[in-house]
Formats: structure tokens, sequence, C-alpha cells
């Protein structure tokens, strides 16, 4: 149990996908100007996340043992078709956001976070539960970024700021800084 | 101003300067922030890169025919991440210890939206040479960002350059210009400087264009 | 087919085609990669090999060669390759083919993210007798002393593993089972310590019912 919370707060705190690993850059400096679309896109990649989680550790456990150089090229499939399915339930249930996501929705296939957390859970070696916990914890990092990102440019989009800085090289700094705040949940969990 | 006709030397030196693919389009961030701790990672980095892109254009273009636009993302990323693949075990055969300082992040040049960009963008309606042209400069103009990254990060982190110490043992190093926050900062500041340069060109082009339009 | 479509309206390929597209391109891909695998496979096998073998000739002086084992059963069974989710651990033999010890794998959250480390164990005299981190991202010029400053490293040269590992501040070492902690890395050095500790718990019971001297079990000698 308490191996699993460790993993829980390692991805979304200590080595947060996108602020300690840089994935997922692009939807983070793309899709942040607004507070409730990075909401939604967070949780839209993160149930993206779960379900790759629960498909990567199927073929891990039964498939590639076999053909282990299929990795990345199944991986890859799993992930279109999840967006592929998740953009037709989404169009379904809320053509508002929908309509809001825009083309961010199927850019989630090329979101490296995703393909990331494949590979990631292969090299620890998780288990199913460890697997899903780890998702879990790394969808809802990325969203944690993703949202604070988007108030803090939500701020920033209307403050004196230099116009030569304005734009991505401005997110950067900000995400620099984001980045360096993080750094100190470092030693949450002493081995002591 | 008059528009040049497309040739081909205008379609690699793009890639290089005026549509560089980290400075100016703000593409393949990913792998730009995460392997640029050393100047050596970035070379590796991008001469993977380069590989890739190359190849995929190449091949890409070669059957741009007889890919149905239907199922044109599909196949672009199954040849992508085919070539990936090779790549992959390529290094880990050839130098495992750049392989392992690289880690995941060499499959992640799959989803580098620079080379998916290129091959919807350029390739799949160009012909074989100009296609191998554009990825081409946009590897190099990609090469170039990632050294230029990289090398600052090692400079100011470490204190060295490709693993050769530059300023001797009493050097403080930077620590966090390797750590993540280092990464986005170093970012950020040399885009900045690349948008001053290109505001300072634009400015000058003007001043010469308004000169040129009193002279008449 | 009815009446001429409009020519503006370019005829749509057919479900066939973009599935055969599909096939094929699959198909020449798979290989591609197949005979990339192949050709590369020896090469990457043997530089694996070479790696865990200079790690545990670092880790247990006196060994030259390894062979890998699981506990299977209540014994000790010499294997090729383990099975998912089985532990292993690394028997270090010197050149006469004696068992010098074990090298035996750990890991345990560190600072930043997991440590992990490989470490050589000698039975008879009960003591960890090297140690090789395999894997940390440990602060730079802080936790990652822990593979990076000899004398942190040395701690490990001779440790007793009775009662078991303890860190105690730099320079306040007593006991033959205590190890100095970098100053200003405590958390990762503790972190080193809980990981062999982990390891042992685990191995040291199972390593004393085993037969002393490298009489293991062999897969292939039980399949016979």
């Amino acid at each position: 149990m308490n191996d699993l919370l460790w993993i829980f707060v390692s991805t979304l705190l200590i080595n947060n996908f996108v602020l300690a690993y840089f994935l997922g850059i692009c939807p983070f400096l793309g899709v942040s100007q607004r507070l409730d679309t990075a909401f939604r896109l967070g949780l839209a990649t993160s149930f993206v996340m779960l379900v790759t989680g629960l498909c990567v550790w199927f073929l891990n456990t039964y498939i590639l043992e076999h053909a282990p150089y299929l990795r990345l090229i199944s991986f890859i499939v799993v992930i279109a078709s999840t967006v592929q399915f998740i953009e037709m339930v989404i169009k379904k249930l809320s053509p508002a956001l929908f309509k809001a996501l825009g083309i961010f929705l199927p850019l989630i296939t090329t979101n490296c976070a995703i393909l990331a957390l494949a590979i990631f859970t292969t090299n620890k070696g998780y288990g199913l539960v460890e697997g899903m916990v780890y998702a879990l914890g790394s969808g809802l990092g990325f969203t944690l970024a993703m949202v604070l990102m988007a108030g803090l440019r939500q701020e920033t989009d209307l403050a004196p700021v230099p116009r030569l800085i304005r734009g991505t090289a401005m997110n950067l700094i900000i995400a620099g800084i984001l980045s360096t705040a993080f750094m100190g949940f470092a030693g949450l969990f002493s081995a002591g | 101003m008059l528009k040049t006709k497309p040739d081909a030397y205008q379609e690699f030196l793009k890639g290089l300067w005026r549509e560089n693919p980290v400075f100016v389009q703000v593409l393949g961030m990913c792998p730009t922030l995460a392997v640029t701790n050393s100047a050596e990672n970035a070379l590796v980095m991008g001469a993977a890169t380069l590989f890739v892109l190359v190849a995929s254009s190449g091949l890409v273009s070669a059957l741009q025919r007889w890919i149905p636009k239907q199922v044109r993302i599909s196949t672009f990323i199954i040849i992508i991440a085919t070539f990936v693949t090779v790549i992959d075990f390529s290094l880990e055969a050839l130098v495992p210890r750049l392989h392992k300082e690289l880690g995941p992040f060499i499959p992640l040049i799959v989803v580098n939206c620079i080379i998916m960009g290129r091959q919807e963008a350029f390739a799949a309606r160009n012909p074989v040479p100009l296609a191998l042209l554009d990825a081409f400069g946009m590897s190099i103009g990609f090469f170039f960002a990632l050294l230029a990254l990289g090398s600052v990060r090692e400079i100011l982190g470490v204190g060295s350059l490709f693993g050769v110490n530059l300023f001797g043992p009493h050097f403080e190093p930077w620590v966090i210009m390797i750590l993540p926050p280092g990464g986005f900062l170093t970012l950020g500041l040399l885009l900045l400087f690349f948008n001053w340069i290109k505001e300072r060109k634009e400015r000058l082009v003007r001043r010469l264009d308004a000169m040129e339009a009193e002279a008449r | 087919m009815d009446a001429p479509q409009p020519i503006a309206k370019a005829a749509e390929p057919s479900s066939v085609r973009l599935v055969a597209t599909l096939a094929f391109a699959g198909f020449l891909s798979g290989l591609i990669i197949v005979s990339t695998f192949e050709t590369t496979l020896p090469s990457i096998t043997a530089h694996r090999d070479l790696r865990l073998e200079q790690s545990v000739v670092k880790v247990l002086p006196g060994a030259v060669s390894l062979r890998r084992m699981v506990h299977r059963d209540g014994h000790l069974t010499v294997v090729e390759r383990e099975q998912k989710g089985e532990e292993i651990i690394l028997g270090g033999y010197a050149a006469d083919g004696r068992l010098v010890g074990y090298a035996i794998p750990g890991a345990a959250p560190g600072f930043a993210d997991t440590i992990a480390l490989l470490y050589g164990y000698v039975p008879e005299r009960r003591k960890v007798v090297g140690m090789q981190i395999l894997e940390s991202r440990e602060t730079p010029g802080l936790g990652d002393k822990i593979y990076k400053d000899a004398a942190f490293v040395a701690n490990f040269a001779s440790l007793s593993v009775d009662p078991e590992i303890v860190a105690v501040k730099k320079g306040k070492k007593t006991a033959p089972n205590q190890i100095d902690a970098i100053t200003g890395a405590t958390i990762s050095s503790k972190a080193v310590v809980k990981a062999i500790n982990t390891a042992n718990a685990l191995w040291l019971p199972r390593l004393e019912a085993a037969p002393r001297s490298g009489t293991e079990t062999s897969e292939t000698n039980a399949k016979r």
C-alpha cells in the first residue's frame, strides 16, 4: 500500500510528467490559455492514459513477450485507437466541448506524455494495479500542470509585459519557475 | 516585395533559420528540453531525429500516390514508427552508453511533432528530391537548436562542453541549468533572443523599404 | 452502378483499398523491424551481459563470471532467463569456479526518484563487500554523490549486515554495520541503506536455507 502511494505521489508531484520530464509540452504551451479548456483537456488526456495503461499491461503480459520488437508500433496503434474512440464519445456526449477542444483532441495522439507513460510503465515493470495507479497519477499530474499554467497565463495576459517577451518565451519562463517550485516536493517521502 | 520561386536551395535553407522548427514553429519541444542537459546528448538526439525525418520524408514522398487520403496519418505513423524502431535498436547495438543516457526519449521521437508535421505539410505533396531537402533543412535546424540549448546548459550547469572541462576546479556550477527548470528557462531566453534578432531584422527591412519608396 | 457521379467529386477509395494499404504498410514495417531486430540482437545481448558482468565484478571482488539464479520451491535455481515477476540474484564465481558470493539487486525511493543498485554479499562473512548504483536521478552535486563520491562507495567495501545497516552522520561511524552518510544528502544516503536492508530481509533467509558452496540446482539439471 505504501508503494502504491509512493508511485502515485511521485508521478503527481515529485516527478511530474510535464514539469520534471518535459512531456506533453505541446498542449501545455498550446492549450493553456483558458482554465476550463485546459482542465477538460487534462481530464481527457488522463482518461486516455488510464485506458492506455490497461492496454499496455495486457500487451506486455500476453503478447509482447513473443515479439518485443513490435512494442513501439503496438503502443502507437493502441494510443491512436483510444484517442479516436474518445473523440467519438465526446462528440456524442458534449458537442460544445468537442468544438472547444478543436484540433487538440486528435493531437492527444502525439502527446508525448501518453507514449512516455506506456514506455515508462514497461521499463519499470509495473503490474496491473501499479500500472493503473501510475497512469492515474501521471494523468492528474499533467492536468495539474495544465491548470496551474492556465491560471498563470490568464493573469499574465492582462499584465503589462514587454511585447518582445510575450508569447512562448514568457510561457517557457513561467514554466521554468513552476518547475523550480515543484522541485520543492522532492524528498516528500523520506527514507528515514 | 517580389516572391522568389521556390527553388531547391530555399527548401533546404528555410529549415535552418526562417522556419526553424524549434525557435520559429515551436515544435518538437519534448525532446528539445529533455535531452539537452549535455551537448553530447543533444548531438545524438539530433542525429537520430535527422535519420528518422529524412528517411520518413523520403519514403512518404516516394509513396504519396499510393497512400489514400483517409489513412494517410496512420500510414505516416507506421512509417515513422518503423524508422524510430530501427534507429533505437541500432543505437543500442552501436553506442550502448549513449543509448542508455537518452533512454526512453529515442522511442519518443515517434511523437515528435516536427516529423509528423513535415510529412503532412510537405513530404506528402512534393517530389522526393524537394522532400529530402526540406527534411534535411528542418533536421539541421532542429539539430542546431538542440546543440545551442545543450551547450549552454552544459557550460553553465557543469562547466564543461562535450565532457571537456572548461573552467577548472574552482568553477561553481549553476546546477539548476541541467535540471528541468534550467531547460525551460534556457529555451525561453533563447527564444527571446531569437525574437529580438528577428525583430531587428524586420525593422531594418522596413527602414530599407521606406528609404526605397522615398528615393522613387 | 447508376447515374455517373458529378465530376467535382473524385471517386472515394473503397474500404478494401484503405485496409489493404494499411495492411501492406504494416507488413512492410514488420519486415523491416524484424530484420533490424535480428541483426542487432546479438550485439545488444552481448552489451547487456557485459554490463551486468562488469557490475558483478565490481561489487564482488574476485568474481570473474556470474550465473543468474532465482528462488523456486525453497531452492536456489540457476536459470538462463528468469520468468516474469521472479526476482533474481546473481552468483559470482572466481576463476577456479568457486562461489565468491552473491550480487543482489535492490531499490528504494530516494530524494527524487527510485534508486536502483547492486551490492555484493558474502554469506560466510555476513558482510556486504561492494555496492554499485545502477539508476539514480538524485540531485547533481548532492545526491549524486552516492555514486560520484568514492569515499561514500568505500563505506560498502566491508560492511557487516547484523542486525541491519545504519547510516550515521559523517565521521561518527563506530560500529561495523554503520556507514557515513553524505553531508547534505541524508535522504539519498538513507535510501541506499534502505535498499540494501530490504533486499537483505528478502534474500538472507533464503541464502541461509540454501546449501553453502555453490551446489545450486540448475534448471537444465532438473529437467533430466
